[in-house]
């Protein structure tokens, strides 16, 4: 069985995917998790899951090509501080 | 010699001389993740040897390294069991359940010692036993979950045994077979300890090898 792993380096922070392994049982994977990414301080928490219990999903479509959804489809700093001067509000 | 350094000296050349035997499994372990997981372990051991030697070192008027590698086989304080050149693989776990449990009951006397620089130490290398010791323990059960597993688990325990009661002083050998008996489903016979006193001659062809380097370059630090 894989288990993927993933890492918080400090409380309060998201988890990041730290890498993977193969182990026989959850035992083991306990384990060779806190060997592999736990043992040297680097990590203050760990998620082991079983690569079969994650979901994969890899098809994102966007025929029409609506670049307003993006997040590099314009720039919301310009209209930020327009919308902010019309409203009379600082940034702060 | 005093008793102090007597006693670092024994554990030390236990951690550094089993750290040394499990290396001997880097690259060739069962599987990959078991490799990296063991060859740490026996990193580990070794830094917990060289933290005793230090201690002892200050006590002696010398250096870690000189107590490591400079003694004469013969002036190693380390228990047979240690020692012993198995590099098969339920043996291997047998001996590190076997020592873990072990060295368990001796870190728990020494944490409780007055001495509280030798008490500090046997704290500090405990937290990281305890993994050692969860590691021990699992392979033990997955040994344990099958028949031939089992059987290949009581074959080395009662090789060991013996071995393994002589890493212990007297007193400490009543809780220890306590402690296997309650853990193995077969039985451990009555054995006659082999003491530190015994050494092999596997020590000697280890000491040739671990000591190679040292030897070829007197007084080189690195």
């Amino acid at each position: 069985m894989i288990y993927e792993v993933f890492r918080q380096e400090r409380k309060g922070q998201a988890f990041q995917h730290a890498g993977s392994f193969e182990a026989p049982d959850l035992a083991f994977a306990e384990t060779y998790a806190k060997e592999f990414y736990g043992r040297r301080g680097e990590s203050q928490a760990l998620w082991v899951v079983p690569r079969d219990a994650i979901v994969p999903v890899g098809e994102f479509v966007d025929e029409l090509e609506r670049n307003y959804h993006r997040v590099d489809g314009y720039s919301i700093k310009a209209k930020l501080k327009e919308a902010r001067e019309r409203a009379g509000t600082s940034s702060a | 010699m005093n008793e102090r350094a007597r006693r670092l000296l024994e554990i030390a050349d236990d951690e550094l001389v089993l750290g040394w035997r499990d290396s001997e499994w880097t690259g060739i372990a069962p599987f990959l993740e078991e490799d990296v997981a063991f060859s740490s372990i026996a990193q580990n051991e070794i830094g917990h040897a060289r933290a005793l030697y230090e201690l002892a070192a200050r006590e002696l008027g010398t250096t870690a390294d000189a107590l490591a590698f400079d003694r004469d086989p013969s002036e190693y304080r380390c228990a047979p069991l240690c020692e012993l050149r198995r590099l098969e693989w339920a043996r291997t776990v047998a001996r590190h359940w076997l020592y873990e449990t072990a060295d368990e009951l001796r870190l728990e006397a020494l944490k409780a010692s007055d001495d509280a620089e030798v008490a500090g130490l046997a704290a500090k290398i405990d937290r990281e036993e305890a993994y050692h010791r969860m590691h021990a323990e699992m392979w033990i059960d997955r040994l344990l979950a099958t028949d031939e597993g089992r059987e290949k688990l009581e074959e080395a325990v009662g090789e060991l045994w013996p071995y393994a009661l002589g890493v212990l002083d007297e007193e400490l050998r009543p809780p220890f077979a306590e402690r296997v008996r309650a853990k193995l489903p077969f039985e451990v016979p009555e054995a006659e300890p082999v003491t530190r006193e015994q050494h092999s001659e596997e020590l000697r062809e280890l000491w040739e090898e671990m000591t190679m380097v040292r030897r070829s370059v007197p007084g080189a630090t690195w």
